[in-house]
Parts: C-alpha cells; sequence; structure tokens
C-alpha cells in the first residue's frame, strides 16, 4: 500500500476545494473522499514512494509502508520538512533507529531571482544566454572556431 | 459526446511540460518575452512545485563542466559523450549544452540550492562531471524561479492539464490540445511557438515488480511518452529511438550506485566473488574503440554483468562493507577521526537514498542492512526512454546557428518541423545532460523560440476541423464506457472495450517480451522484432476502443497509447539497425556484432501524417574537427 493515509489523523485539508496531498502528488493519486472528507491513494500500484504528499500534509497523517512486492513489514522512513531542512527518522525492523537532518536551501523561500543578480544584456541573436557571459564566470560563451 | 466546456488559450510561446528542461524555458523566455511584447504559457499535469523525474529531489548536479576554473573544456565533455554513447551523439548539440551548463548551476546556487564547497569555496566533485548536492528541494528551487520569472513577464501558468496532441498547420505547429484532470474541460492552446518538454518514457516495458510495486521503476511513473508522441504525431523526425537506458542500481528499489562507485570506490561482483569488469576485461575488445577507451561505456558496464548473470553466476552484489572497511583502514592509527569520517560517510550514503530514491532506504531499514558490514545486491532495472540521461532518444533538433553544423534548418532545438522546439528528454542524441544540462538546454531553447517569434511568428491559423476530430477523439473513450459498461454485470470485463490497465498489459507483455525486456534478459532479433510489429496492429486497433470510467481513467488512457507510439518508434528502430551497438542496452542475437562500417550512423525515423507511413532513414555522424 505505498503511500496511505492515517484515518484519525486526516482532516481532509478542511475542506478546501483542493486538498495539499491532492495538489501535490505528480502522479494524480491523491482524492478526497467527500463523504468520508478523508483522502486516499486510488491506485497504489502507481505510486513511486516519493513522499511529496507526505512531505506537505499539515496534518502528518500520510506515511509510506514499503512496496509489499520486495520491502519486509516494519520499517519506516518518516520526514519533517521545515523552511530551511529536513529531518528523517528511519525505523529498522529491529527496532532500532536513525536520525538524519539535511539542508534543504540556503535562502527563503520564494526569494529566487531568475536573473541571479548577473548582468544582462539586449542582444537576441547573440549565442549569449540572458545572464552570460558573467554567469559562466567567463568573458565570453565559449564557441568552437 | 462527453459534454466538456472548451478552454482557449492564445499565447505566443507555450511551453508543454513544466519539469527541468521547461523551468529553463520558462526563465530564459520570460526574459526576452518581456522585452518583445509577447506572453509565454506553461502548462503541466501536474504541480511545477514536484512535477517530473525530479520530484522527490536528486543528491547531486551530474553535468557541471567547470570551464571558468579551468577543471575541463566543453570539447572534454563532447569527447566523454561520444565515448559513453559508443560514437553516435550529436556533437553540436552537446556542445552547446556544455557551453551554457556551468552558468545554469551558478544560477542554482543563486537560487537557494545548496552546492557542497570545500574549505576554498571550490565545489565538491562526486566525479569528474559531477557535484554534490543537498537536493531535497531541488524542484521547488528551480520551479520558483521559473515561475517568479513568468509572474514578472505576465506569463502564464497552467497545472493539471493533460497535452495530448499536437495542433498543427501543414507542417507548422501552431499549438495544443489537451484536458483538465480536475474539472471536465478541454484546453485549446494556439501558439506562435511550441516547445515540448514532457520527459520520456517509462512502463513501456513490463517492470520487474509487478504487484503493488509496479510504481517502482527507476524513471518516475508519471512520465508516460508525451514527448514522442507529440513529435511524432506532428510528423518531426525522431533519433536514436532504439538507445534506450537501462540503469543498474540497488536491486527493486532502484536505489542510485554513483556515490558508492564514486565516492566510496566500491566494486561490483558476482555471486562466487569475481568481479565482471576485472573478469571480463577481454570482452571488450569485442567493442573497440570504444570498449577500450576510458571511461568504459555505461552500457558494456551493464554488459559485463550481464554476462556474468547469463553465465548462471547471479546475483551481483554491490561489496558496501569492503569498501567501508578500506576507508576505515586508512584511519588505523587515528581512531577519532574513524569515526569522525565513517559519521560523515554513513549520513552522505543515507543522504543519497532519501533525497532520491526514499524506497531505497526503506528497504535498507527493512532487512536491517548495515553496508559496513554485509553487500547489497545490485541488479539492471528494466528499459527506459531518457534521451537526457544515458539512453538517447528524442526528437531531431536543428543545431546552434553560430557553429558550422551539417544539421541546421534554422533555429537551435528546432525539430523538423516549423515552429515545435524540443529540449531536456523530449530532444534526441544529446545525452549526458541531465538535469543541469536539461534545464540549460531549456535556457537555450528559451532564446531560440522567442527569436523565432519576433523574425517569424505568425498569427497560429488553427483550423476548427483539426480541434473537433482531435476534441472527439480525446474524449471517445469516456463515451464508449457510458454506451456499454451495463452490457456486462461487471464493467471491467466487457466484450466491447479495454480498460487502461489491460491495455497496458498487452503492451508491456509484447515490449517484454519480443522487444528485449527483463524476462528476455534484454535479447531481441529480427525475427522477435516482426513478430512484435504483427502484435502492434492489433494492439493500435484495439487503442480505439479504449473505455474510461472517469477523467482519470482518461488520463491513464492518453498516457498508455502514448506509450504505446514509443514502444512503436522503439522496436521499428531495433528492426531497422541491423547490428549490435549498445549491448547492455539491447542485444540483436541475429546480429551480434557492431558494424562501424554500415552503422556508424544515426537510426531516424518519421511517421506522416498525412499518409500514416513510417519512413526509416540514416543519418552520418559528424565530428566537430579537431576535437
Ligand atoms: C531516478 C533518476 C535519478 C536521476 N539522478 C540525477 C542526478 O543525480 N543528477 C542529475 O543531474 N540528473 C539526474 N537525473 C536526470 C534528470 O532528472 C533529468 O535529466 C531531467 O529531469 C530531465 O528534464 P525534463 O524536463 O526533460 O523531464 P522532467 O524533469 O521529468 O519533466 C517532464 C515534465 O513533463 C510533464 N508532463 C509529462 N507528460 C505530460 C503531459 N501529457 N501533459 C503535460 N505535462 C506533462 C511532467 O509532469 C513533468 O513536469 C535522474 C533521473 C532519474 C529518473
Ligand atoms: S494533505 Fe493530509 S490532511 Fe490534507 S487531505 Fe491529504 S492526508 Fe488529509
Ligand atoms: S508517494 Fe508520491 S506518487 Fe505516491 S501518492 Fe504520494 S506523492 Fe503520489
Amino acid at each position: 500500500m505505498p503511500s496511505f493515509v492515517i484515518d484519525e489523523k486526516c482532516d481532509g485539508c478542511k475542506g478546501q476545494d483542493k486538498t495539499a496531498c491532492m495538489y501535490i502528488c505528480p502522479n494524480d493519486l491523491m482524492v478526497l473522499d467527500m463523504e468520508k472528507m478523508k483522502a486516499y491513494n486510488r491506485d497504489p500500484s502507481m505510486c513511486w514512494e516519493c513522499q511529496c504528499c507526505v512531505k506537505i500534509c499539515p496534518q502528518q497523517a500520510m506515511d509510506v509502508r514499503g512496496y509489499s512486492d520486495f520491502i519486509p513489514l516494519g520499517a519506516s522512513c518518516v520526514p519533517l520538512r521545515g523552511s530551511e531542512d529536513i529531518m528523517w527518522t528511519i525505523k529498522f525492523r529491529d527496532g532500532s533507529i536513525k536520525r538524519f537532518k539535511f539542508p534543504i536551501r540556503t535562502n527563503e523561500e520564494g526569494s529566487a531571482d531568475p536573473l541571479g543578480g548577473y548582468a544582462t544584456h539586449d542582444d537576441l541573436n547573440s549565442e549569449a544566454l540572458a545572464t552570460e557571459p558573467e554567469s559562466l564566470g567567463l568573458d565570453a560563451v565559449p564557441t568552437v572556431s | 459526446m462527453a459534454n466538456f466546456e472548451t478552454v482557449e488559450v492564445s499565447t505566443d510561446l507555450l511551453i508543454v511540460g513544466a519539469g527541468f528542461a521547461a523551468c529553463g524555458v520558462a526563465t530564459e523566455a520570460a526574459y526576452w518575452a518581456k522585452k518583445n511584447g509577447l506572453k509565454v504559457t506553461m502548462v503541466d499535469k501536474a504541480a511545477t512545485d514536484r512535477s517530473g523525474a525530479v520530484a522527490m529531489g536528486l543528491s547531486a548536479i551530474n553535468q557541471y563542466v567547470g570551464v571558468r576554473d579551468g577543471e575541463n573544456t566543453c570539447e572534454d565533455y563532447v569527447r566523454y559523450v561520444r565515448q559513453d554513447l559508443m560514437g553516435i551523439s550529436r556533437e553540436d548539440l552537446v556542445y552547446n549544452i556544455a557551453r551554457h551548463v556551468d552558468s545554469t548551476v551558478h544560477l542554482f546556487e543563486k537560487w537557494g540550492l545548496k552546492i557542497w564547497t570545500d574549505e576554498e569555496g571550490k565545489y565538491v566533485h562526486e566525479g569528474r562531471w559531477q557535484l554534490m548536492i543537498n537536493g531535497e528541494s531541488y524542484k521547488i528551487i528551480i520551479a520558483e524561479a521559473a515561475k517568479n520569472a513568468l509572474a514578472d513577464a505576465g506569463g502564464e501558468l497552467i497545472e493539471r492539464v493533460f497535452v495530448v496532441d499536437p495542433l498543427m498547420d501543414g507542417n507548422k505547429c501552431v499549438g495544443a490540445i489537451g484536458f483538465s484532470t480536475r474539472e471536465e474541460k478541454l484546453y485549446v492552446f494556439k501558439a506562435k511557438a511550441t516547445v515540448i518538454t514532457a520527459g520520456g518514457a517509462v512502463h513501456v516495458f513490463r517492470p520487474r515488480s509487478v504487484g503493488e510495486g509496479f510504481g517502482r521503476s527507476w524513471y518516475p511513473p508519471f512520465n508516460t511518452g508525451t514527448s514522442a508522441y507529440f513529435t511524432l504525431k506532428a510528423g518531426a523526425e525522431m533519433t536514436c529511438q532504439e538507445v534506450r537506458f537501462i540503469p543498474v542500481r540497488f536491486k527493486d528499489a532502484y536505489g542510485p550506485v554513483g556515490a558508492w562507485f564514486l565516492l566510496f570506490k566500491s566494486r561490483a561482483v558476482s555471486a562466487v566473488g569475481g568481479e565482471y569488469m576485472a573478469v571480463r576485461k577481454e570482452e571488450l575488445n569485442n567493442w573497440a574503440p570504444y570498449g577500450l577507451a576510458k571511461p568504459i561505456p555505461a552500457n558494456l558496464r551493464n554488459y559485463l554483468g550481464m554476462l556474468d548473470v547469463d553465465a548462471g553466476l547471479g546475483p551481483l552484489y554491490m561489496e558496501t562493507s569492503e569498501a567501508i572497511n578500506k576507508i576505515a583502514d586508512e584511519y588505523k592509527e587515528d581512531p577519532k577521526g574513524y569515526k569522525k569520517k565513517m559519521k560523515e560517510l554513513e549520513a552522505e550514503a543515507w543522504e543519497d537514498f532519501l533525497d532520491m530514491t526514499i524506497s531505497q532506504a526503506h528497504l535498507w531499514a527493512a532487512m536491517n542492512v548495515k553496508p559496513e558490514e554485509k553487500h547489497s545486491e545490485i541488479a539492471a532495472c528494466e528499459p527506459y526512454f531518457i534521451g537526457s540521461h544515458s539512453g538517447a532518444s528524442g526528437a531531431w533538433v536543428s543545431g546552434p546557428e553560430d557553429m558550422d553544423t551539417p544539421y541546421k534548418w534554422g533555429y537551435a532545438n528546432m525539430c523538423t518541423v516549423d515552429g515545435l522546439f524540443a529540449a531536456g528528454d523530449a530532444s534526441g542524441a544529446s545525452s549526458h545532460k541531465f538535469s543541469s544540462g536539461s534545464h540549460a538546454e531549456g535556457r537555450i531553447v528559451g532564446k531560440a523560440a522567442i527569436k523565432y517569434i519576433v523574425e517569424k511568428g505568425a498569427e497560429p491559423n488553427v483550423d476548427a476541423a483539426q480541434v473537433d476530430a482531435l476534441k472527439a477523439k480525446i474524449l471517445a473513450p469516456l463515451d464508449r464506457y457510458q454506451e456499454f459498461c451495463k452490457v456486462t454485470t461487471e464493467p471491467s470485463v466487457n466484450p466491447n472495450y479495454l480498460l487502461w490497465r489491460q491495455f497496458m498489459d498487452r503492451l508491456q507483455k509484447i515490449m517484454d517480451e519480443y522487444a528485449g525486456g527483463v524476462t528476455a534478459a534484454f535479447k531481441t532479433s529480427k525475427a522477435l522484432l516482426e513478430r512484435a510489429m504483427e502484435l502492434f496492429v492489433y494492439l493500435r486497433e484495439d487503442s480505439e476502443k479504449l473505455a474510461a470510467e472517469d477523467i482519470y481513467s482518461l488520463e491513464r488512457i492518453w498516457e498508455n497509447v502514448q506509450r504505446m507510439w514509443q514502444g512503436e518508434a522503439h522496436v521499428r528502430t531495433m528492426l531497422f539497425r541491423e547490428e549490435t551497438r549498445w549491448p547492455g542496452y539491447y542485444f540483436r542475437s541475429d546480429t551480434p556484432k557492431m558494424d562501424e562500417d554500415n552503422w556508424h550512423c544515426f537510426a531516424n525515423c518519421k511517421w506522416d501524417p498525412a499518409t500514416g507511413e513510417w519512413e526509416m532513414m540514416k543519418r552520418d555522424v559528424w565530428n566537430i574537427p579537431g576535437v
């Protein structure tokens, strides 16, 4: 059952027109059951276990149970994604735990400047892209003579 | 006909897909569009933040040339790709991407991506071309820059629309048609130029896991051959449709092996302990000159392992414990230093999985794997179509304008069809661009397409009858289901139609058994391929009998029709190329040798929209003089 929703924790994203898990799944697998107001994965066998849904769920109502074809029961990899880093809790089948924390970005969300502060130019006919050559760190775009 | 509302979107530039290449297109095109008062529209079937192959994140940038610091030249990269693809690559395209990719990487860093640096502030390399990153949010960051660029230029982003077909005006692409996966709406996009960047294809072949683990392909189940279908249906010439990619990865969860090979210097061995790269070294002579030069092409490395498996020497293993103990030995005198180093390595190994293949971390945890104590199994995955990686399938596109290349009919990366551009997995014969190179290629296209519009862009002439026919075709599976679903007591078995999964199973069975899938041990032959073509006739006919109970099924149906076209182009091209050139990707048992005299060339194909006929052709390989 790759990704799954914990019945008790899911609040259907409070009945908004699109839930976080539906919004994010790259394979369009998550749906909201309008009667129960709970989400579910409509086709576990098309799930990539990418955990995009798990990471975004505001209620931490989602988890992954490894593919039954080849992953023994009893383990889990649970992410907690913040604005600067992600914390992973890996539970082994034998009960032991490992924790890892990795940075996810170096600046504030939303602040990416498409031109990166590099000098730009107006020449639509040159080989230089908008921020080049400065963004290359060179004086000119290389070419074969 | 199902009663869908039609939404018409008029734009100057249309970008199909919002993955890595598409984000590159959007970021660059927005800049030039704003200057020229043009509108850019990007459309994806998913959410840009997590769509495409980088949805989960990545742990490395696989293409960085390092020209700034004199690490390598663009010519070095051309030689590397030529060698890895057994001599067959579009060197003009590879060069063009290589000369722009470093600026893409520098932009990524500015946008907030954490690229590892050493004490001197230099990038930390995983291998010659690879940089280490903390890449959990890689796609989110790259999407953010694209979205900000679009917003600044008054562009539009449309998500959750599945694009099906191109709109054509003779030999010119004038937009695309698709449908919303959320509401009963058809989308008709009218554009002066269109870029296809919808990724590669997976699940054309049957995956190794066929139960719940069906979705665990190495390549994400969400890229379904839209790029190949779109360009073929436009009548564009395609290249390298036989050059599929088979990665060797940790078995079943398909976790990455790059860090183990490159960082930890681990060996891969057979069950009896022989290192197949050493034991079978002689075999490389048969694939000279490529087999004898370094680095040994990925497909030949695969092949030597496959020979071990064929000889009954499987399973294959990655010697993780040996590698780690070797590193430990270096710290014999310094237990504190050793502990620190091990902690670092452990975090790196796990991050490598958690950033891009979480299932592999899960599998190790579920089997209590301690890599320092025990080796882990590796295996060849099923075949995928991913022109941006070590495969090469994609559209045949025009070369860079300033280079003296024989492949030039207009604007950079324009297909043989007017107004249609391709980048990333969608453009062929320019392998090893990966995430950064796909984005760089996207940027090249972004500028070239705007230039095309400024110089040649005419109002798109969209034929209403063509649109109506496409609408009817796209929605027909919904009507078919309603018409017949009550004929049987159980709607999933019905003599009047096929459901998407049934159709997909049939396609995968043909590809797996006849076209060199896993169960055929990646081997095929003329007779097997001809038989596949016979079976394709039925499959194609039955694709007109697909039935959808809802919009979700309709989406899956069109994905699988697109896969079928990718599969057919593949079968036809393997049939055409009468030699074996990439034995670790597929092996033609009836022509088991490489034939440099006759087949040192591209094998291209084209489907003619007017006649429905396929044409196969050879194209010369051109080497950059002096490289
Ligand atoms: C498992 C794996 C590991 C990799 N590891 C690395 C690595 O470590 N380093 C590295 O540099 N590169 C790596 N790569 C390569 C990199 O991911 C690709 O080169 C890159 O994503 C290609 O970009 P693209 O835009 O062509 O495709 P994608 O980024 O996959 O984008 C395709 C887009 O098209 C959209 N789409 C598809 N069909 C439709 C449709 N019908 N309608 C509308 N939209 C559609 C998708 O939703 C998606 O947004 C890896 C790839 C894989 C699969
Ligand atoms: S995101 Fe979480 S809380 Fe919201 S619907 Fe999905 S599972 Fe429920
Ligand atoms: S794990 Fe990924 S593919 Fe599976 S439901 Fe969640 S977001 Fe979708």
